[in-house]
């Protein structure tokens, strides 16, 4: 039988996926285990039972001086940005995609525009956005949002004029304004690609806000790593990146479902 | 003056003539079919008549309106594929022939109540009460396109556009669907327009049949000369309008 017929059954798919999780935990216990019984005062890889006890110290206990618990203050610091940056990215995106798709003077003054414009690395400018917007929350909002408009513009805009034809046309002969085809026809057709685009885009959006926050913060999750990386606390460094991990791929989760719950024709055919 | 006239249409795509002097009067009530073969501007010519293009010189009137510059409420159209809006459900789709012309393309209220009454009407006079409140997704090709004409219906246009209809569906399909758009022009007395590759589909409905094709040719050249309407056919009585002959005379008639 070819390889490419030959499925995994549902235990197996379960082992399948839960495989390289488990590969990734041994050889880093391994490791760890190897470089502590040599050094046990090895900062390096910390033992996965200190990573647990300093995860549950982050989580619970409040700093000595603020009196406040810092991974969550961080959180909502960095989620705060994160939310506005991609909100305020997603809703522009929206705005502009449906003008640039539906109407043919904006698509000529703006599509090259927006084409060059998302070839500008967001990270060369962000020096820029330091010294126009200050170093407070709006120079790391607006990084994101520079990181991932121009992308988010593109794909919507895109999906605006994969629309068919004959669908417009069609809404033009049962009257539709510009303006009722943009919000009747066009706008719903390009929600669900919008929650996929967003998906998309929230990798980069961390990898901006953490950007932002490593240069030029006071709190949020990305500083924090920054910080302790001067005392190579690794052991708080990788409870942060797991939670980061985690809070990213339950954004991921809920988007999702919330596309198949808010879209369910998307999914209903035969 | 006829109902629908176009004068001396011609049209050419960056000097290349796809229709030439195109002529033709049409009263109200009349079936339309156009046949002809693949690439001879039928459909182009039913564009120009929707008004989604313009041609490059003539004109063509609607009930004497001055020539139309985009698709309009007067005219209805239904395509091969993509002419219900998949993110609406079957009972939505038939009250958009109403809505859309408002300003926020919905109803509010007791205006929304009424739309969707009369929509469940229409949708139990062709026969898709039974899934007024599903996707268009979840419909097989023959209700999606009995769909498609009874929202262009309820949008109540003048003249009825139909681009191979029927195209995509299988043979017992397009006789159902041939027996609901009789029923249908009978009730309405609607002017139709179809393009249609099937012959005997064009005689069949249509009160006139006409053939598109080059009447020039230059082998060395094809596509140096456009197409225009070579024969019009009276196709009414099955293809025998003037004359009533008594006896049976086992002439072939299309069923």
């Amino acid at each position: 039988m070819r390889l490419i017929n030959r499925k995994p059954g549902i235990s197996m798919s379960a082992i399948l996926v839960g495989l390289p999780f488990v590969l990734v935990l041994i050889a880093y216990a391994v490791g760890s285990d190897i470089r502590l019984s040599e050094n046990p005062s090895d900062k390096l890889l910390p033992a996965p039972s200190t990573i647990l006890s300093t995860a549950e110290r982050l989580f619970t206990e409040p700093d000595r001086r603020s009196e406040k618990i810092l991974l969550w203050h961080d959180t909502a610091a960095s989620l705060r940005r994160l939310v506005l940056g991609v909100g305020i990215s997603a809703a522009l995106a929206t705005v502009l995609g449906l003008m640039i798709g539906l109407l043919p003077h904006v698509r000529s003054t703006l599509a090259g525009f927006v084409a060059v414009l998302s070839m500008v690395p967001p990270l060369a400018v962000l020096p820029i956005l330091f010294i126009v917007f200050g170093l407070g929350e709006t120079s790391k909002i607006v990084l994101i949002v520079v990181g991932i408009l121009p992308f988010l513009i593109r794909d919507l805009s895109a999906r605006v004029l994969e629309i068919p034809r004959e669908m417009i046309v069609k809404a033009e002969t049962l009257g539709a304004s510009t303006w009722v085809i943009a919000i009747r026809v066009a706008l719903p057709q390009i929600l669900p690609r919008l929650i996929q685009a967003v998906r998309l885009s929230l990798g980069p959006a961390w990898l901006f806000l953490i950007a932002a926050e490593a240069i030029a913060s006071e709190q949020g999750l990305g500083y924090r790593i920054f910080l302790v990386r001067r005392f190579l606390a690794m052991d708080v460094i990788l409870t942060y990146v797991i939670w980061i991990t985690l809070l990213a791929f339950l954004m991921d989760l809920a988007l999702r479902s919330l596309s198949r719950r808010l879209f369910p024709w998307t999914e209903a055919s035969l | 003056m006829s109902f629908v006239v176009a004068r001396d249409i011609f049209l050419s795509y960056l000097n290349r003539p796809i229709l030439e002097r195109v002529n033709l009067s049409v009263e109200e009530g009349e079936f339309i079919s156009i046949v002809g073969a693949s690439g001879c501007g039928k459909s182009t010519f039913l564009r120009l008549l929707l008004a989604q293009e313009q041609p490059t010189r003539g004109e063509i009137r609607v009930a004497g309106a001055d020539p139309a510059r985009e698709p309009g409420l007067d005219r209805g159209v239904v395509f091969q594929r993509y002419s219900v809006f998949p993110h609406m459900t079957v009972r939505e789709n038939i009250a958009a022939g109403e809505s859309f012309r408002t300003t926020w393309g919905r109803f509010f209220g007791s205006e929304r109540r009424g739309a969707l009454a009369r929509a469940d009407a229409t949708l139990a006079r062709i026969g898709l009460d039974h899934v007024a409140g599903q996707y268009p997704a979840t419909l097989s090709g023959g209700m999606q396109q009995r769909l498609a004409i009874g929202q262009a219906l309820t949008a109540k246009p003048r003249i009825l556009l139909l681009d191979e209809p029927f195209g995509a569906l299988d043979p017992g399909t397009r006789l159902s669907m041939h027996d609901f758009l009789q029923d249908l022009r009978a009730e309405t007395g609607m002017t139709v327009f179809m393009v249609t590759h099937d012959l005997e589909e064009g005689f069949k409905l249509g009160d006139r049949v006409l053939v598109f094709d080059k009447p020039r040719w230059d082998p060395t050249d094809p596509s140096a000369y456009g197409a225009t309407i070579t024969y019009d056919f009276d196709a009414r009585d099955g293809g025998i309008p003037f004359q009533r002959i008594e006896e049976d005379t086992h002439v072939l008639r299309p069923a």
